[in-house]
């Protein structure tokens, strides 16, 4: 029986660490959206982007600017 | 593609359009107006904004968006695209405010985002670093419908993200008030964090108090049974000391106020059980209540919890409402060209341009042009006010005719709108919160948990000695603790709360249900501000003593003006064949006359009209008619001779007498306060059936006449209005709701916002408060049952540490299980 002695802390610490690695993930902001994850579960992982499309895309962005943005023009995809 | 609906197709509208062939739009899957159908094109959309978005997706390979949405949307909304090009958010006072410094070159910033709404467009948004080089990570949050934009600043301006945002249909607000927000959030996680922790030493107590009931029942040796409550009593200790202390602090606050609040028998129950037990525990007597204890701040933390969640996704719900106010201006540069610049950045002496239907966003004096301005949204007034050049304009206000320059005279805090902002402020302070239901039944509680625990402790001291005395008692509280007004109350007002969302009713101050639960007994008064609420909040022509041709004549006059009166008659002529007119001569504030179809036709005011041709006698009894109906007569004639009278005004919402009767039949003793002129706002009261009326109210007035009402015995007071006119009268009321479409004061002044127009929802809170009420009520009856019958096994002597520790779970259980009484509105399936 006396093996409790020992059991009963080591199961107490056990719990700690749990308490302890939960506080940490909310500290860090790991709960602070609890419905996003639960839609994002339904996306696939396989959509992976044309290589042709971004440059498309992106001259599109930049025929509906104005001149104001002649800054985002040096970059390239 | 052009998709004739038959059996099987995809989407809601199915049954709608089974009988013909509809196009529905390629983007948003609503129907295509027959107008916009392109019969030659491969695919079809039901607006521009649709074209541009489908376009979009199409090129960056994020057809997948469909399939997400086919599966997983219960309605479609057509995109929100704003087409703005977001300058403003490049201005360098707006990046320092807003804008978060990554190590690494990066930045971060919050935007809030319109127009999101299913899981398809989480997808969409976190795709966002692939229609937009020089984003690195997009991540949305569907509750609070925003997304955490990280990107890199050497490759990619913040407003072109913006743009990407707008043109994926989703038009961006900066989220501002960053520190709030931090703060708030870090709030948020140490309550979650005090839960979890209350949760895992409750768990870890009982299973230590297992073990000690069964040795209690079978026999154990002293000195396991004393090694497992000293665990118990450390456990336990730190239970009541790190998240229970908040029971503590909010017990000692209330008894610093003298009011009465739940905390306090909950901290008299957790203080005895801790002390006492502690004592046995050292003294290795009697019993220890550690397990009950540590479910009791569990069960209650969660309780809170609960109830603080769904409070705060209104409240993050009503804070989208804000930022779609204008938080950027259009400056007038010195070289005549314009810049939009964030409203941070604006200073007196600028000028600012303000485009027709743009929102005026500073005080200013016209320097330019002549326009009406709607000053609805600060005064109350529901016709425009014709402005020209020297006319001070407000902030807040709307431009509805012709584009304008202003001289700014006023940012900031010294604008007009932000003096009546303070005034809201100091009327926020003044006001006394509601003692909620719980904290009132709390405080007879004390008072009856005492008296029967000093009984039961001076019975037992002189039948038996001092340590039975003390151990009945302590049992007593314990068993007592109001886990059911504590567990119970905030779930059945969760609950509420949900219900209510999902009616479009947002509810910042769960206490609004109450008050808004029994009108009779507290003798409850009803605000009510005209403009929007009870009526349609926009001019159209009410009355139509006039032919068609006529009609149409004057149409196609009035589509040359951007008059409010003119825009009334164009809408009135509807799908109607509009003829071409000419030669159009318009004087401002009086008429319009022009030729159509080869004759001269005057459309204006009676006396524009009487100088230029003559009409009849009928004619002017029609308008002697409308006048006295507080409707303003259009007269319009033509040189054959021809006269029709038109009465423009704003008419009533169809469920309007509906919603007032029922409001009436509940026991509300309704007013109605307007900004507008008296005479209208008689004849509505008039017409709805409101016995008190009051118009031309100014800010002041309307909060004085809430103090009246208080003074002549009205307990609780209800305003309900949209303007910032409104907000001091809606922060001095116990519950001020602000209808759908206010102004940003009237949003932050109130206690819940209602998202669908009209008077009806106030009438659902009515019901669903009463309904919220009654279960509350049962659920306290309930525990009050478990609470006598644990009370008076604990005066006899009866009770044990176990029997104390299954009442309180059942007790809990049972309650909890009640709050989820079913609620339904008449008529709702």
């Amino acid at each position: 029986m006396s093996v409790i002695l020992i059991m009963i802390p080591a199961a107490i610490l056990l719990a700690g660490i749990g308490v302890w690695a939960f506080i940490v993930a909310a500290k860090r902001g790991q709960f602070d959206d609890l419905d996003t994850p639960a839609i994002r579960a339904v996306f696939d992982d396989d959509d992976v982007p044309s290589s042709t499309a971004n440059g498309e895309i992106y001259a599109q962005s930049s025929t509906g600017s104005d001149a104001g943005d002649a800054g985002g023009d040096a970059h390239s995809v | 593609m052009t998709r004739a609906i038959s059996a099987g197709s995809v989407g809601p509208m199915t049954d709608a359009a089974s009988t013909k062939e509809e196009v529905l739009c390629d983007h948003c899957s609503l129907p295509v107006p027959a107008g916009l159908v392109n019969p030659q094109a491969e695919h079809q959309f039901c607006c521009g904004g649709c074209e541009s978005v489908f376009n979009v997706l199409h090129g960056a390979g994020l057809d997948g968006y469909y399939g997400i949405r086919d599966a997983v949307a219960k309605e479609n909304q057509p995109a929100a695209s704003s087409n703005q090009n977001y300058e403003e958010l490049d201005d360098p006072a707006f990046q320092t405010a807003c804008v978060t410094n990554l190590p690494g070159g990066q930045c971060e910033t919050e935007l809030l985002l319109e127009g999101m709404h299913c899981a398809a467009c989480v997808w969409l948004i976190e795709r966002l670093p692939r229609v937009c080089p020089g984003v690195v990570e997009s991540r949305a949050n569907i509750r609070t419908r925003s997304a955490v934009v990280r990107y890199a600043p050497d490759q990619v301006a913040l407003s072109r993200v913006a743009r990407a945002l707008d043109k994926l249909g989703y038009a961006a607000h900066p989220a501002r008030g960053a520190g709030a927000r931090e703060a708030r959030k870090r709030a948020d996680r140490k309550f979650l964090i005090r839960v979890a922790v209350a949760g895992a030493i409750a768990g870890n107590v009982m299973l230590l108090a297992i073990a000690l009931y069964g040795g209690a029942l079978s026999g154990i040796e002293p000195f396991w049974e004393h090694t497992l409550r000293y665990y118990s009593m450390g456990l336990g200790l730190l239970s009541l000391l790190w998240p229970g202390r908040v029971f503590f602090t909010g017990a000692i606050a209330a008894l610093r106020t003298r009011t009465a609040h739940l905390d306090i028998p909950v901290a008299l129950a957790l203080a005895v059980g801790g002390l006492w037990g502690s004592y046995n525990t050292l003294t290795q007597s009697g019993e220890i209540y550690f397990d009950s204890l540590a479910v009791l701040v569990f069960l209650l933390l969660v309780g809170r919890w609960v109830q603080h969640r769904q409070q705060r996704g209104a409240a993050d719900q009503v804070e989208l409402m804000l930022t779609l106010t204008p938080t950027s201006a259009q400056r007038l540069m010195d070289d005549g060209t314009t810049k939009r610049v964030p409203i941070e950045a604006v200073e007196v002496g600028m000028r600012v341009q303000v485009e027709a239907g743009g929102s005026i966003p500073v005080d200013g004096v016209i320097e330019s042009g002549r326009t009406q301005v709607d000053n609805a949204l600060l005064t109350g007034e529901s016709r425009p006010v014709s402005c020209t050049v020297g006319d001070p304009v407000i902030a807040g206000a709307t431009n509805l005719g012709s584009p304008i320059v202003l001289t700014v005279s006023a940012v900031g805090d010294s604008t007009r709108a932000a003096k009546l902002m303070a005034l809201v402020a100091s009327a926020t302070a003044d006001k006394a919160p509601i003692v909620q239901f719980a904290d009132r039944v709390a405080a007879r509680f004390v008072v009856a948990v005492i008296f029967l625990a000093t009984a039961t402790f001076a019975i037992w001291t002189l039948r038996a000695d001092l340590r039975t005395g003390i151990e009945y008692a302590t049992a007593l509280l314990i068993v007592t603790c109001p886990c059911a007004l504590g567990l119970s109350t905030p779930m059945a007002m969760s609950i509420a709360l949900g219900r209510a969302a999902k009616r479009g009713i947002l509810i910042k101050s769960a206490a609004a249900i109450e008050a808004m639960s029994n009108p009779t007994k507290t003798r409850g008064a009803l605000i009510l501000d005209k403009t929007g609420t009870l009526t349609q909040g926009r001019t159209r022509v009410v009355q139509s003593k006039c032919d068609m041709a006529l009609l149409l004549a004057a149409a196609a006059l009035e589509q040359h003006s951007n008059h409010p009166l003119a825009r009334a008659i164009v809408d009135h002529a509807g799908d109607g064949a509009i003829p071409v007119a000419n030669d159009i001569t318009q004087t401002a504030g009086a008429g319009i006359e022009g030729l159509v179809d080869g004759h001269r036709v005057y459309v204006g005011s009676p006396a524009f009209v009487a100088e230029r041709t003559e009409f009849d006698d009928n004619a002017s009894l029609l308008v002697q008619g409308m006048l006295d109906e507080v409707l303003t007569p259009v007269v319009i004639a033509d040189e054959t001779g021809r006269v029709g009278v038109l009465g423009i005004g704003d008419p009533l919402r169809d469920d309007t007498v509906d919603a007032v009767n029922a409001l009436k039949a509940r026991g509300w003793d309704l007013h109605l306060c307007s900004g507008d002129h008296s005479e209208i706002a008689q004849q509505i009261a008039w017409q709805v059936g409101i016995d008190h009326a009051m118009g031309g109210a100014s800010p002041e007035a309307k909060a004085e006449l809430v103090r009246s009402l208080r003074a002549q015995g009205h307990e609780r007071i209800v305003m309900v209005g949209d303007g910032i006119n409104d907000a001091a009268a809606m922060a001095l009321s116990d519950v001020g709701i602000a209808v759908h479409g206010g102004a940003e004061a009237a949003l932050q002044a109130a206690d819940v916002y209602l998202t669908s127009p009209g008077v009806m929802p106030i009438e659902t809170l009515c019901d669903l408060g009463r309904h919220t009420m009654k279960t509350i009520r049962i659920g306290l009856g309930v525990s009050l049952c478990y609470n006598t019958v644990a009370a008076s096994l604990a005066i006899a002597g009866l009770i044990s540490a176990l029997i104390a520790a299954i009442i309180m779970p059942m007790s809990s259980l049972s309650v909890v299980a009640l709050a989820t009484r079913p609620w339904r509105r008449k008529g709702e399936h």
